[in-house]
């Protein structure tokens, strides 16, 4: 099959070319990526350890082992999506390690039926960022998150809050697309049950 | 359509991807179903509050910290 040829004003992602520069040594080449994306792997990295040293320990092996294979970047996926899933691999082996003797992985806990239909039906209050101050609305989330199973927070991360497409959640978490797609709408619903218990509007409530 | 049937669809729906047909299907549905509307508004909700909340913030000092200690190993390589 005749395929359209590029003249040469088809547009290379610019990590590509970074990218392209760094495997020759060009370590600033290097640095902008890494600018371009610490803080993404650092919550990324957070969320799946849950510990703060293990994230910072998570964000320089991610990097260096990124570096270090830079060799083996196809090109046939983002280097971004490459990235995440070396971060969600390191990110794993430090949670094993803090967990010795269990096992961690992203298929854990996933039998469970929580959140597949909805409980709590009580419409929530029209703006409920109003009825927590900042802070306390990230510590409400927070926790929250963190009491999802391991398998359906990572997929929430990656696609909802990183906002990763499904091909790319399954490729970076070694997953079919299916599964991310049924871990997805589990963890979307578990998680609005459980911030129901905070954003229930209090008024339609009546005594309660 | 039953409200399982409903949920099947949800993060379709959500994330804009049903086409026309089944798209008036759901909405149908969601015409005689307060349940469902509330489901789906507080999905979406919860969807846009993490998204717009960030809840593990790198600091400067530790963002500057890391990229140091990465680039040191790197040229080191």
């Amino acid at each position: 099959m005749a395929t359209i040829q590029s003249s040469g004003t088809e547009e290379v992602h610019p990590d590509v070319l970074l990218v392209n520069q760094a495997r020759e040594g060009d370590v600033q080449a290097f640095e902008k990526l890494v600018r371009q994306y610490d803080r993404q792997v650092f919550r990324i990295a957070q969320h799946i350890t849950q510990n703060r040293e293990d994230a910072e320990d998570v964000v320089q092996d991610a990097f260096l082992k990124a570096y270090e294979k830079l060799d083996q970047f196809q090109g046939n996926s983002k280097f971004y999506t490459w990235l995440v899933r070396i971060t969600v691999n390191e990110a794993l082996m430090r949670l094993r390690k803090r967990r010795t003797g269990r096992m961690v992985s992203i298929d854990e806990d996933v039998e469970t039926d929580e959140g597949s239909m909805p409980r709590d039906l009580a419409d929530w209050s029209p703006d409920p960022e109003a009825l927590y101050g900042q802070s306390e609305m990230a510590e409400i989330l927070r926790k929250t998150i963190q009491g999802l199973p391991p398998g359906f927070r990572v997929v929430f991360v990656l696609r909802d809050v990183e906002g990763l497409s499904t091909e790319e959640t399954a490729e970076s978490l070694g997953l079919s697309v299916p599964a991310v797609k049924s871990r997805l709408l589990r963890a979307r619903l578990q998680l609005r049950e459980r911030l129901s218990r905070y954003f229930r509007d209090r008024k339609k409530d009546g005594a309660k | 359509m039953t409200c399982s049937e409903f949920l099947a669809q949800l993060d379709d729906l959500i994330d804009d991807k049903v086409a026309a047909p089944l798209r008036s299907e759901l909405e149908e549905h969601l015409r005689g179903c307060e349940h469902c509307v509330i489901t789906l508004n507080t999905t979406r909700k919860t969807i846009e509050i993490y998204r717009t909340h960030e809840l593990y913030e790198l600091p400067n000092e530790l963002r500057e910290r890391l990229q140091s200690a990465i680039l040191a190993k790197c040229r080191k390589c």
